[in-house]
């Protein structure tokens, strides 16, 4: 069975429903493991053995974290910076994490029409993970899909608790082993596979 | 006391007073102006002293002696092991080189070869605190000639040793009636002749077996009285304890306080001994270069001239050519190979006790010894002036005006830090440092506690910091930054004056113990102070928030705004600290303030970023209005 490793950031939860219901789902799970970025590392010291103990350990990898300034929160970047190793990772050696899966589950605080070469922000969510989807092809990863809420500015409680169920229900899909990669990787967000 | 001794310390006093200063303020260094302060007192000038002048030279040896403790006391034995091939091999040659050189010349000059060996052992000696002194005023000790200059003195140190088991047999003369008063009484005369060498040795072996086991506690106990002036004597009774036993086993004395100086080197009294000492160093070699001056035979110069000037010519440009070969054989720069060659090429006062030893038994005429004791107190008395003139003529043309290389080993400690202080507060800022490589030189004033670090392995000084030769002895003129970590707030503003006046370059870091000692810091115009407790305290308040409930990376940086406002209001508290009703009330304000500042959601600017920053209210708003 395939285990799944949320590597989770964010720097002021205490202020953020969304990401807080996010993350219940994942607790509540038994396969899944949740690395609390902010939680672990306030001081932005990260472990680095610790980290690719964690990473050698799970099949999936997800980045979960709100989709500040179009990307990831500072730590996360600190964590690729020092965790993601060269000889390790990457390189001629780096072999470590050849083979496993990697996706971001985010939330933006606008709708999924902004994000559209004619909307407001000029360009899709996809095409702004590309630092992501590069990061993990370069580690020899399969870089899947985002899940993304979208539009939490205006999202309510129970369109939060309806996220919070996709993502439930995604997170099962990959610990069963019933989530086929093939499908996963041509999808434009992940949450279609749940709404099929 | 002696009426006659005062009037006689006034005239030496008064004579270095007026002379050295001047001497100084021309550019001559101090040896010159003291040597000008002899011969003005002496029988050629004022003749305010006459033949006690001699006695007086003697007790002025102990300088000498004391200037060798502390110079073994500035080198460790490893540091002394790496030195092992010049002292060998450069002063070996240099002594018999010059031995066989200035005896041939005799010889040639149709005296017979064994006053003619004997005078070339006793010139190939140079002085060594004309030299020593000289170098260390001109900063000149740490560079190569400098080493290469100690290596060479050292060995002559030594091989006076050989060189007074040679001389009886080569007496020729009738010995001079009398016995010298100032021989020592030897131990060893009892002993056979075959055992004398055994019995040296384990005075030797002795004395470094003392040093390491004995002075150490006795010191320790000492400096637990807190009396300084006690822990002096203690020092000087074993400088001089120590060289007369030496004496007795027919060693030199300087050889001995060498040997004591160097046992002690190690330990954590170090720069304590060197700070207590080295005044009477001073003094004594002042007097001692005082009677070299007043010691000089005028009436026998004029008798002569020619000829005596003419055997100094001679003796000093064999020795200048002698250590100016091997100084190009042991690859110094000619920069550094002038001032060693130069510097060592007067005859020592070594010279006069050979000298005398030689005219008691039969070695050298009366006349001879006369005519060379000139030589050697002229000699010694052009050296500065030679100083001079490689320092003004010779160096500015020949050299290459490089800059004295240091070695890689030099003798001072030089750190970048230097901790004052190393309790509780103290220790964990070396240790911090030394994980990182950063070399610390610590002082610590407590004896127990210098002695319980010591056995744990940390090298750590004994004394008073706030002292300012102690300070210098620790290095401050080189390092940087300067640690107090001292609990009394009275040494701390002490050091700190001190620190001010002398070693402005440095930046000093100093730990507090609570507010009150921050504002008296504040004051004296310290700027990097730490509360002993604040970063600690706030640490388990951070973890106390984390454990209610608070996300970390918030409890921290909670923390860190809660440290910021309170330091800004330590500083403003500080100016009205005087006035008690002002005080409280800014208090009151200000602990209101931080409550105030940590609580809002809305006032506050920082807490604005927390929100604003990463999930803002005002976006939401926003996004709402847009969307209806």
């Amino acid at each position: 069975m395939p285990s799944v490793l949320v590597l989770f950031a964010h720097p002021a939860l205490e202020k953020s429903r969304t990401n807080r219901l996010l993350l219940d789902v994942c607790l509540s799970m038994d396969s899944v493991t949740v690395n609390d970025l902010y939680e672990q590392y306030p001081d932005f010291d990260i472990d680095v053995d610790r980290e690719q103990q964690l990473l050698l350990d799970h099949d999936y990898i997800i980045l979960q974290h709100p989709f500040y300034w179009y990307s990831a929160p500072a730590l996360v970047k600190q964590w690729i910076d020092l965790v993601l190793e060269h000889g390790w990772a990457y390189g001629h050696e780096g072999k470590a994490l050849m083979g496993k899966k990697l996706f971001n589950a985010i939330t933006a605080g606008g709708p999924q029409s902004v994000y559209q070469e004619t909307g407001n922000n000029r360009f899709t969510v996809r095409q702004f993970l590309a630092p992501f989807d590069q990061t993990a092809h370069l580690c020899k990863m399969i870089y899947l899909p985002p899940f993304v809420v979208h539009g939490t500015n205006r999202l309510t409680l129970e369109g939060a608790q309806q996220y919070a169920n996709q993502y439930r229900l995604l997170l099962s899909l990959i610990t069963s082993g019933q989530l086929d990669v093939e499908d996963a990787r041509n999808r434009q967000y992940l949450n279609e596979l749940i709404l099929d | 006391m002696n009426q006659s001794v005062l009037l006689q310390a006034i005239v030496y006093l008064a004579s270095g007073v007026l002379f050295v200063p001047i001497a100084k303020r021309l550019g001559l260094g101090s040896v010159l102006g003291y040597l000008l302060a002899g011969i003005a007192i002496g029988p050629a000038g004022l003749e305010l002293v006459g033949q006690e002048g001699h006695d007086i030279m003697h007790f002025a040896e102990f300088g000498v002696i004391i200037m060798l403790f502390l110079v073994g006391l500035e080198l460790e034995p490893e540091r002394l092991w790496k030195l092992r091939s010049s002292v060998l091999g450069l002063g070996g040659l240099q002594v018999l080189l010059t031995a066989v050189l200035l005896t041939g010349g005799a010889i040639l000059a149709g005296v017979a070869w064994q006053p003619a060996l004997a005078m070339g052992m006793i010139l190939a000696m140079s002085s060594t605190a004309i030299v020593l002194q000289t170098l260390n005023e001109k900063g000149l000790m740490q560079s190569a000639a400098g080493q290469n200059t100690f290596a060479v003195l050292l060995f002559q140190d030594i091989s006076v040793i050989p060189i007074l088991a040679i001389m009886p047999l080569l007496a020729t003369y009738p010995a001079a009636s009398g016995h010298d008063p100032h021989a020592a009484i030897s131990l060893l005369d009892q002993l056979p002749e075959s055992l004398r060498p055994f019995a040296t040795l384990a005075t030797v072996v002795g004395v470094v077996v003392l040093g390491r086991y004995v002075m150490r506690p006795i010191f320790r106990t000492v400096a637990r009285t807190g009396l300084r002036e006690i822990f002096i004597a203690t020092a000087l009774l074993m400088v001089v304890s120590v060289s007369v036993l030496m004496e007795m086993v027919g060693l030199s004395p300087a050889l001995g306080a060498f040997v004591a100086g160097v046992v002690l080197a190690n330990s954590e009294y170090k720069h304590e001994l060197e700070s207590d000492i080295d005044p009477f160093k001073g003094l004594l070699l002042g007097l001692f270069f005082i009677s070299v001056g007043a010691a000089i035979d005028f009436e026998l110069i004029i008798r002569q001239p020619g000829l005596i000037i003419g055997i100094v010519a001679a003796v000093m440009a064999a020795k200048a050519l002698v250590l100016a070969l091997l100084g190009k054989t042991f690859r110094l720069s000619t920069d550094q190979n002038l001032i060693f060659s130069l510097g060592l090429c007067q005859v020592g006062e070594f010279a006069f006790v050979l000298l005398s030893y030689t005219s008691q038994n039969g070695i050298l005429p009366a006349e001879m010894v006369g005519l060379l004791t000139a030589v050697v107190a002229i000699s010694m008395a052009l050296t500065p002036l030679v100083f001079l003139l490689n320092e003004k003529v010779l160096l500015p043309r020949i050299g290459t005006k490089e800059k004295p290389h240091l070695e890689e080993d030099t003798i001072d400690e030089k750190n970048p830090v230097i901790i004052a202080g190393f309790g509780r507060y103290g220790t964990i800022v070396g240790r911090f440092l030394r994980a990182n490589n950063i070399g610390t030189t610590v002082l610590d004033f407590d004896s127990d506690r210098v002695e319980t670090l010591r056995k744990m392995g940390f090298k750590v000084y004994y004394g008073d910091a706030s002292r300012y030769d102690l300070l210098k002895a620790a290095g401050a003129a080189e390092a940087r930054i300067i640690i107090i970590a001292l609990d009394s707030p009275k040494k701390v503003l002490d050091l700190t004056e001190t620190i001010k006046k002398h070693f402005p370059h440095l930046t000093i870091l100093t730990k507090a113990y609570d507010r009150n000692d921050t504002y008296e810091y504040m004051d004296a115009g310290l700027t990097h102070i730490y509360r002993e407790t604040v970063d600690s305290s706030l640490r388990m308040g951070t973890d106390v928030l984390t454990l209610l409930g608070f996300r970390a990376y918030h409890s921290q940086r909670a923390a860190r705004l809660f440290l910021r406002q309170d330091e800004k209001a330590l500083a403003d508290l500080g100016s009205v600290r005087h006035d008690r009703n002002r005080y409280y009330s800014r208090v009151r304000l200000r602990i209101k303030e931080l409550e105030d500042l940590l609580q809002s959601d809305v006032n506050d600017r920082w807490l604005k970023d927390i929100e604003e920053g990463w999930d803002a209210e005002s976006l939401r708003r926003e996004a709402s209005r847009a969307g209806s």
